[in-house]
């Protein structure tokens, strides 16, 4: 019983920085039907940034408490990964709106790389992981039977504040109107008065702020982070955008939070199920078993519409 | 016109004489380069095999339309199988066998008899190859059938995934059974041995391989051996490309709804270019397992799955000459550049600056993101507009027009 409560606690935290991340892909594909493959490496990006601020801040202003060094790392690694998402969509996409839908996912590729080996060839970044300092207390909350750090309790809040925020900007601002007529019909949206130009860049900026702030603290959970650190955690939140209905925003949420306990728990009792056949090394397996069954079963997803099935 | 064409359909008589210049001087290469030392033939025979995969992974993208990303995961397959039934690692395999359940252990060992046990399987060439090429095929036929039905972008998610997920099992299938030795990887894998002579050249031989009273060293020896794959790859695909087969899977790539309205049966279709385009790489891994003579999981890893699909991109996706000129630039050139760059930089500024893997992944991605933006068929297209892959990639004038 205490390892399913444990199980589950992991499976949120994990859940919820693949929530974070997920909300990035799915609002690009609601407005744009472009999986924006290149996601997971923006979280890489923010991540870095982070990590470089926090060194920053060590070396000028030594002796700030953890958590005002966290805060500081995130909301500077926020406008870096807007900047950087929003220039993808410049370079990388809007020439290939009307293109067929392979083209820009070649480029998105591409993208990917290249953020990898800007990364990579940074003499500050390098190739090898580098570490994450240790900010918040290491000793763990107990509940219930089951230990919590200081960090995932800071990231499960704060995800919580991002998808709230995220849910008052779509349902209750103008330009959350506009982005939902885009995503409705794009054309219909410009006839009315919607610069969807705008629209675009705002909805790439804000899925970036939120792998940001999922990128520094996956990288205050883990305490290392690499240059290829975004590729699986953005697979994953992909899957989770299509396990939640890809275009839907809390569908991301739920898919990001399910995927997460479903791998956590899939992890803890795999080795039990195949009488220690296959061990908890093959969690990374469960997000793609997911990702097939549910294309399979049920392409529209938990929460989406029906997706057309058109090439 | 072009200088040399291969267009043997509308001027067969230039198509031949470039053709046969072209071989009189990739015969001869080997010859030239070893002068400058067995490196620069070793680069081109691992060139070599990447235009082989880039030509299977033009069966799959270029021809039928199916963005696969997980396309290293065929190579993988049949390196390992390589590694599995040429090399000691059977052995290993049965012993771990024993000790997780000794009775199915026993039962293995008295089939396959003492000597298997100690000293594991190995298979002639004549038999991994074929083996590689079906195993594989298996597998793009296992990775085709739950995806059938997916959309583009979506197929190249799990394609992906799939490739991952082959990685992953290589790097933990070595316990409790040892499958694959996890990420140390198989060791000691047979070299090729065609009709008794052993293209990895006799113990104490140096590395040179005696043919009759002829010898040359090793890598020219595979240079003949992976040119002549090469060629029975371009020869099979392009004569692919021509089929019914090969026609069905351009109607696919254009407009599946209208392929299927013109009575084509576009599952097994499909299911057979996912099939054909990975017995190709599960060829090539056999031959890169038995070169190399050991593989790990590191070979095998996402970027190289993007770098064999960047060799398609850049040439031309769908044509087959352009599938080989992308292979050359992006398996030769970062290779090139790896002896050439660092240490010119280490001359000029006493020490690297830009590291010879930066430039390749900077090579791969430019190549993707400038090809699409710019030239979207490729720096060698087909020069039949209709050979081109129009519905997929370039784009669609009409539809642009309407837009605006």
């Amino acid at each position: 019983m205490e390892t399913f409560v444990q199980q589950i606690l992991n499976g949120l935290v994990l859940g919820s920085m693949y929530a974070l991340v997920a909300l990035g892909y799915t609002m690009v594909y609601g407005v744009l039907n472009l999986i924006n493959f290149a996601h997971g490496d923006v979280l890489m990006i923010g991540a870095m940034v982070g990590l470089s601020i926090l060194q920053l801040l060590e070396n000028h202003f030594p002796g700030l408490p953890g958590f005002v060094q966290l805060a500081i790392a995130i909301l500077g690694a926020i406008p870096v990964a807007m900047l950087v998402n929003v220039l993808i969509e410049r370079i990388a996409y809007r020439r290939l709106r009307n293109a067929p839908r392979l083209a820009p996912l070649i480029t998105a590729i591409g993208v990917s790389i290249l953020l990898q080996t800007f990364v990579m060839a940074m003499p500050w970044w390098g190739r090898s992981p580098l570490p994450f300092p240790q900010l918040l207390s290491s000793d763990p909350i107990m509940l219930g039977g089951a230990m919590i750090s200081q960090t995932q309790v800071l990231l499960l809040v704060l995800a919580a504040l991002a998808m709230v925020g995220l849910v008052l900007l779509v349902e209750r601002t103008k330009m959350g109107r506009a982005m939902r007529a885009v995503a409705e019909n794009p054309r219909v949206a410009g006839l009315m008065g919607v610069d969807s130009n705008s629209v675009i860049v705002a909805t790439f900026a804000i899925g970036a702020a939120l792998a940001a702030v999922a990128g520094v603290m996956w990288g205050a959970n883990y305490a290392s982070i690499t240059f290829t650190m975004g590729v699986l955690p953005g697979l994953k939140a992909f899957c989770a955008a299509v396990l939640g209905g890809i275009g839907n925003i809390y569908g991301a949420m739920i898919g990001g939070l399910l995927l997460g306990i479903i791998e956590a728990l899939g992890a803890g009792y795999i080795g039990d199920l195949t009488g220690g056949f296959l061990g908890s090394h093959y969690q990374d397996i469960f997000a793609f078993v997911v990702l097939i069954l549910v294309l399979t079963l049920r392409p529209s997803g938990i929460m989406g519409e029906r997706v057309a099935d058109r090439a | 016109m072009a200088l040399l064409t291969f267009d043997v359909h509308h001027n067969k008589r230039q198509a031949y004489v470039s053709m046969g210049l072209l071989l009189a001087l990739l015969l001869a290469f080997p010859f030239a380069a070893s002068q400058f030392g067995n490196s620069w033939v070793r680069i081109i025979d691992i060139a070599l095999l990447y235009i082989m995969l880039a030509l299977g992974l033009n069966i799959v993208v270029g021809f039928a339309g199916l963005l696969d990303l997980g396309y290293i995961a065929f190579f993988a397959v049949g390196a390992y199988l390589t590694g599995l039934f040429s090399s000691p690692q059977f052995a290993a395999l049965l012993e771990s066998v024993v000790n997780y359940h000794p009775a199915i252990g026993e039962s293995l060992i008295s089939v396959f008899g003492p000597d298997i046990q100690q000293n594991g399987i190995h298979l002639s060439v004549w038999a991994i190859v074929p083996l590689a090429g079906l195993v594989a095929a298996l597998f793009g036929a296992l990775l085709g059938a739950p995806t059938l039905k997916l959309r583009g972008d979506y197929l190249a998610i799990v394609t992906l995934g799939f490739g991952e997920i082959i990685r992953i099992f290589m790097n933990n299938l070595n316990d409790p059974i040892n499958f694959t030795n996890g990420p140390q990887g198989i060791n000691m894998i047979d070299p090729i041995r065609i009709f008794g002579v052993s293209l990895a050249g006799e113990a104490g031989s140096q590395s040179t391989v005696y043919i009759g009273g002829y010898g040359m060293p090793s890598v020219n020896a595979y240079y003949f051996l992976f040119l002549l794959l090469c060629i029975a790859t371009i020869f099979v695909t392009s004569r692919l490309q021509h089929s019914r087969l090969g026609r069905a899977w351009v109607a696919i790539r254009e407009d599946e709804i209208a392929a299927k309205a013109m009575g084509i049966n576009t599952r097994n279709v499909k299911l057979l270019a996912f099939s054909m385009g990975a017995s190709f790489g599960g060829v090539a891994g056999a031959m890169f397992a038995a070169f190399q003579g050991f593989v790990s999981p590191e070979s095998f890893s996402l970027t190289e799955s993007i770098a064999v699909l960047a060799m398609v991109v850049l040439g031309g996706i769908g044509h087959i000459p352009g599938v080989v000129l992308g292979g050359v630039l992006l398996a030769a050139l970062p290779e090139v550049l790896r002896h050439v760059v660092e240490p010119a930089q280490m001359a000029m500024f006493g020490r690297v600056i830009i590291e010879a893997e930066v430039l390749r992944q900077l090579l791969y991605g430019l190549a993707l993101v400038g090809i699409m933006l710019v030239r979207p068929a490729g720096v060698w297209p087909s020069p039949n507009r209709e050979e081109r892959p129009n519905a997929a990639l370039a784009r669609d004038d009409e539809e642009e027009a309407a837009a605006v």
